[in-house]
């Protein structure tokens, strides 16, 4: 789905034979859901909502803070961290390298603090480009090392999650991330700490079934797929066709699983609120 | 009938022969007491060679094993006054994981683990031992009542995973591991978290957050099995046996990268051989470890096990 949008295939309607030629490959960008083309330029403006049908599609990590964050007034923490190679797993390396050539990142998630409408938050988001945003030692490392600060510093905790699941090539290392991060989630709220999650396309596995449920707040973008098993597993396993909205953040909403479903053009507004009303506190007397 | 494992096959063959041979013995006048002799020595060094140079795959087949001993089997040998109780109090009571209280050399404990089953008909009762979301919300409501009363809590770990259901999805599988993963790192009693057969990604992770993580010499704990890596890795199910070795699921590999604390040794031949000396040496691991964990001031506890689990991974700075 993600790929179908990225992609460069000329099939569709839309520009002529001979305005194709003008265009550099991926000037345009057509909508995976209906159809619909648009310059991606303009695309970029609607936050890669569709503005024909709605559809949410892969927002680059870069772009989502920018719009999340006042101006000037982020930053990024752990900027250091490299990927080792800690099984020796054959051409692991040579993908992660490939991953940061095409995307300009070092790993799948980039994490720091910053004000949402004057509301200084600590914030990790992943970047499901890299990898499928899976969890490797650097993700989970990077995710703990961003609550603890923001336990320490005593601010909120947003985080906005996508992920195919685990890192299989880091093994068990990649499974106790989901442990190393939970832990994490432990400390800050033992300490008062409000974290929201926010779960974009998609959310699986190792992600889902640690952090990303674990929110004072648990939320997802419309249509994003989230769930523990994916569902062809699922399929395979129970030998049953599955509904077509099974997984979807809507599907969860409805099975109590989510808080809300929120439109992208709508988040930074909602995220201010929630903020707002904890900034003014419980334990009025 | 006793399932035979594939590199176990000289050595059951030896062990028939030698048996030919001594009822031969005993029912002819040929005396064969030297030949049989050989062959006992040969034998001995030949499950020398085999059990101590298992291959990883030889493990996932060892961990896997029909027969080999499951939570109850051990609560049976190692607790006393053991109660098991049921149900999550949201949904329903999952038989693929049990939970209860019993004592530990006269100590209360709280136990939790998965549970298969040995025959099919039981296996399909407890799912195969993968749980749904009211398994791991049994447990965590058990464990939470051990944080209550001051129970240590003993896990023991044996599941390919958490099932992947429509109903599990439903009723948010992912919710029920990550709520696990991150109480138990904060419940203030000792918690020891022993694999005994497969462990099986967030499934058993979800019963695995502890001050101290054991597996037992032959069994495996992996972010997802050997045939679903080489699935995904190589589009071949079929090259599982690859699949084991490069994902590194094993005891002693594990030991190495620091994901786990402890080795238990196995019995030659592996667990099922002889439950009862099993469950000796299991013993000495949980009475060596909370003894330890038990003399922690509850502060420290904690921040050690933070300090465990925050030191989890591999990177450059
Ligand atoms: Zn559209």
């Amino acid at each position: 789905m993600l790929k179908d949008f990225f992609s460069k295939k000329k099939h569709a309607s839309k520009p002529s034979e001979e305005a194709k030629q003008d265009i550099p490959e991926g000037l345009m960008l057509k909508c995976s859901d209906c159809g619909k083309i648009y310059y991606r330029e303009e695309m970029r403006k609607q936050l890669y909502v569709c503005p024909n049908c709605g559809h949410h599609h892969q927002l680059p990590s870069d772009e989502r803070i920018n719009n999340l964050f006042d101006e000037g007034s982020f930053m990024e923490y752990d900027t250091d961290l490299n990927t080792g190679n800690p099984l020796g797993f054959p051409s692991y390396t040579q993908k992660l390298e490939k991953d940061q050539l095409k995307t300009g990142l070092k790993e799948a998630v980039v994490t720091g603090e910053g004000t949402i409408n004057g509301f200084r938050t600590a914030y990790a988001v992943m970047d499901s480009r890299f990898r499928m945003a899976s969890m490797g030692s650097v993700v989970g490392e990077k995710i703990s090392r961003a609550i603890e600060k923001a336990r320490e510093a005593n601010i909120p905790f947003i985080i906005f999650t996508a992920s195919g699941g685990a890192r299989m090539q880091e093994g068990a290392l990649s499974l106790m991330q989901m442990a190393k991060t939970s832990a994490a989630v432990q400390r800050f709220r033992d300490a008062g700490g409000l974290m929201i999650s926010v779960m974009t396309n998609p959310t699986y596995g190792g992600v889902s079934a640690s952090f990303a449920s674990l929110g004072d707040y648990n939320f997802a973008e419309p249509g994003a797929l989230i769930g523990f098993a994916g569902r062809r597993v699922v399929e395979e396993t129970i030998r049953e066709k599955l509904p077509d909205d099974f997984q979807t953040a809507e599907f969860l909403l409805a099975h109590g699983q989510l808080d809300d479903v929120i439109n992208r053009h709508d988040m930074k507004k909602y995220l201010t609120t929630i903020l707002d009303i904890h900034q003014a506190g419980g334990n009025v007397s | 009938m006793k399932q035979v494992l594939e590199f176990e096959k000289p050595v059951i063959a030896l062990r028939e022969k030698i048996a030919e041979l001594k009822t031969f013995t005993k029912e002819s006048d040929l005396d064969l007491t030297e030949e049989i002799v050989k062959l006992e020595t040969r034998l001995e060094k030949l499950e020398n060679d085999i059990y101590t140079n298992l291959k990883p795959w030889d493990r996932v087949q060892m961990a896997r094993h029909a027969e080999r001993p499951t939570t109850l089997d051990y609560v049976e040998k190692l607790f006393t006054d053991f109660l098991e109780f049921h149900g999550d109090r949201y949904y329903g009571d999952d038989a693929a994981i049990v939970a209860g209280i019993a004592k530990y050399k006269g100590r209360p404990v709280t136990i939790v683990g998965h549970q298969r089953g040995k025959t099919t008909k039981e296996n399909i009762r407890r799912n195969f031992g993968m749980p749904h979301p009211e398994g791991f919300r049994k447990a965590a409501r058990h464990m939470q009542q051990a944080a209550k009363f001051g129970r240590p809590i003993i896990c023991f770990i044996d599941t390919k995973g958490a099932f992947p259901g429509r109903a599990a999805e439903e009723r948010g599988q992912s919710e029920a591991i990550a709520r696990n993963l991150m109480e138990m790192s904060g419940f203030e009693v000792p918690i020891i978290c022993i694999v005994i057969g497969e462990g099986g990604s967030g499934g058993a992770l979800a019963l695995g957050v502890g001050d101290r993580l054991l597996m037992l010499e032959n069994s495996t704990f992996s972010v997802i099995s050997p045939e679903g890596a080489a699935s995904i890795l190589w589009k071949d199910g079929g090259k599982a046996k690859e699949a084991a070795e490069k994902l590194k699921i094993t005891a002693p590999d594990l030991k190495e990268l620091g994901v786990i604390d402890d080795i238990i040794p196995e019995i030659r031949g592996g667990a099922h051989r002889d439950l009862t000396s099993q469950a000796e040496l299991v013993d000495q691991a949980i009475a060596e470890h909370l003894s330890q964990l038990e003399k922690l001031d509850k502060q420290v506890l904690l921040e050690q096990r933070w300090e465990k689990y925050s030191n989890i991974g591999s990177f450059a700075e």
